[in-house]
């Protein structure tokens, strides 16, 4: 086993430390006014393609917390290796952390191994992972990207579940997206048609759905390289600034300064000496 | 945006489904429909793969959660191949069929999946296993299962021979196919058909459209 999965391998069972930390602060919080944050979902509209050259994959860029938009220019496709992407709908802290665990096991690999990861081990290992988790990991992924092999597409769904399919749109917006992908899909479709009907999928996604909204990332992976277009399309409804919010040095006026110096003291002091031989 | 589970005690994509195997003279069929569906409204996919390789002549079909399914039948694929290196042969159907047996029942609080398991080997030829959920291991001749197969009992029971041929061992399963994906509403898609014999394997795929059609259609 010495290339594969190079960190240490997962005690068995779950990790549930973060629930006894989550139900200390509630109980903190509750004599005041003040309740414990939501977690941020991505509603959203997610898609992929694979076309003649490669994979498209497409995403809005909406973050909502409840009702709120907390962000606006959320980056939903994730940095994999260099030739594999990933898009993530559902919880947005277990999208990153899910798919930042793989981003670094997967390098890791790669320097042991010398070999580019190929699409089916970062679906196996992703799969293994929220399975274990038993779909308390709350993050569904469209993985694309190119290796030896051709180019590939495979959803992950929260459970453990894995699917290789030619087109894919998930989240909170997919049927909307599904939609516009089945009427058009082709197989082996040429780069810039591919391009644009990732970007209407999404289009109606935004259009469909309220968590979904604003600008359309659209990250194309070639055998080439990769061309991770932020806001391939911006919203047609931004909003104008009404006035210039920064504040220059100065705007606040200072009436009093007071500077005490900290008395350190050393208390102790080793050397450690490193063999550079 | 949420979306409710409606009523479907499998949580995530489930293979609603109507899978069989059956043996004929020199090998065995095993077959099942494509359809995965969410809450059994939402089919999630027309084109899933149900029918598994565990190894070179040895296949088992799925039904259940997809998620339990898969994680079982790639420790199963571990287990069989680790299995026949030590023993330096390929393994036995029965025992292919035992290790997912021992997973099923020892995880059986925590799992929600169903196997078939068909294929063939030089001790016993082609053989049918079926490993219920809650871990029963049975041989039969033939087996059907997932939630199509209620609708098929009966035709299945009445239709099958013993030491049928390959065509007519054929006919049957597209028909039994056919006849449970036009009654049950989270089996569909095409019908997938994989031919085991001591030579090799052949995949058969009838798409929908080219399904045997019956009275009413």
């Amino acid at each position: 086993m010495a290339l594969s999965n190079v960190l240490q391998i997962p005690t068995s069972g779950f990790n549930f430390e973060n629930v006894a930390r989550n139900v200390a602060l509630e109980s903190l919080l509750e004599g005041g006014h003040t309740k414990t944050p939501k977690p941020m979902k991505t509603g959203t509209t997610i898609a992929g393609l694979v076309c003649k050259e490669g994979v498209v994959l497409g995403a809005d860029t909406r973050a909502t917390s409840g009702e709120v938009v907390a962000d606006k220019m959320c980056a939903k496709i994730h940095y994999i290796s260099p030739n594999i992407y990933c898009c993530g709908a559902g919880t947005a802290a277990d999208t990153e952390k899910t798919t930042d665990l793989l981003s670094s096991n997967l390098t890791i690999f790669s320097m042991n191994s010398g070999r580019n990861p190929r699409v089916v081990m970062a679906v196996n290992i992703l799969q293994d992972m929220l399975f274990r988790y038993q779909g308390q990991i709350g993050a569904s992924l469209i993985l694309g990207g190119v290796d030896c092999n051709g180019n590939h597409l495979y959803t992950v769904g929260p459970y453990g579940s894995i699917d290789n399919v030619p087109y894919l749109a998930m989240g909170s917006g997919d049927l909307a997206a599904l939609g516009i992908l089945e009427d058009r899909f082709k197989p082996n479709m040429e780069m810039e048609e591919a391009k644009e009907l990732v970007r209407d999928a999404i289009h109606s996604g935004i259009m469909s759905d309220l968590g979904s909204g604003n600008n359309i990332d659209i990250c194309v992976i070639t055998k080439q390289g990769v061309d991770y277009i932020r806001a391939y399309q911006e919203s047609e409804y931004k909003d104008k600034r009404q006035k210039r919010y920064r504040y220059g040095p100065g705007t606040t006026s200072i009436l009093t300064e007071k500077i005490v110096p900290l008395d350190l003291e050393v208390v102790q002091e080793t050397v450690q000496r490193m063999d550079t031989a | 945006m949420e979306r409710h589970l409606m009523d479907s005690k499998i949580k995530g994509v489930s293979t609603g489904t109507t899978i069989l195997a059956v043996t004929f003279n020199g090998g065995v069929i095993i077959g099942s429909d494509s359809r995965a569906s969410i809450g059994g409204y939402y089919v999630s996919s027309k084109t899933i793969n149900k029918l598994i390789q565990v190894h070179d002549r040895i296949f088992c079909c799925i039904a259940g959660s997809l998620a339990d399914a898969q994680a079982v039948t790639k420790a199963a694929k571990f287990q069989i191949s680790f299995h026949s290196i030590q023993m330096e042969s390929p393994p036995l159907v029965k025992a292919a069929a035992s290790v997912l047996k021992e997973l099923c029942y020892n995880n059986k609080e925590e799992l929600q999946a169903g196997f078939i398991t068909a294929g063939w080997d030089r001790k016993k030829g082609p053989q049918v296993y079926t490993v219920a959920l809650g871990g029963m291991l049975l041989s039969q001749p033939f087996t059907i299962g997932g939630s199509g197969s209620t609708y098929i009992y009966g035709y299945a029971d009445a239709k099958y021979k013993p030491d049928m041929s390959k065509e007519e061992c054929l006919q049957f399963a597209t028909n039994a196919l056919a006849l449970a994906m036009g009654r049950d509403n989270v089996s569909g898609g095409v019908a997938h058909l994989v031919v085991i014999t001591e030579e090799g394997l052949e995949h058969v795929v009838i798409p929908g459209d080219k399904l045997p059609k019956f009275h009413d259609e």
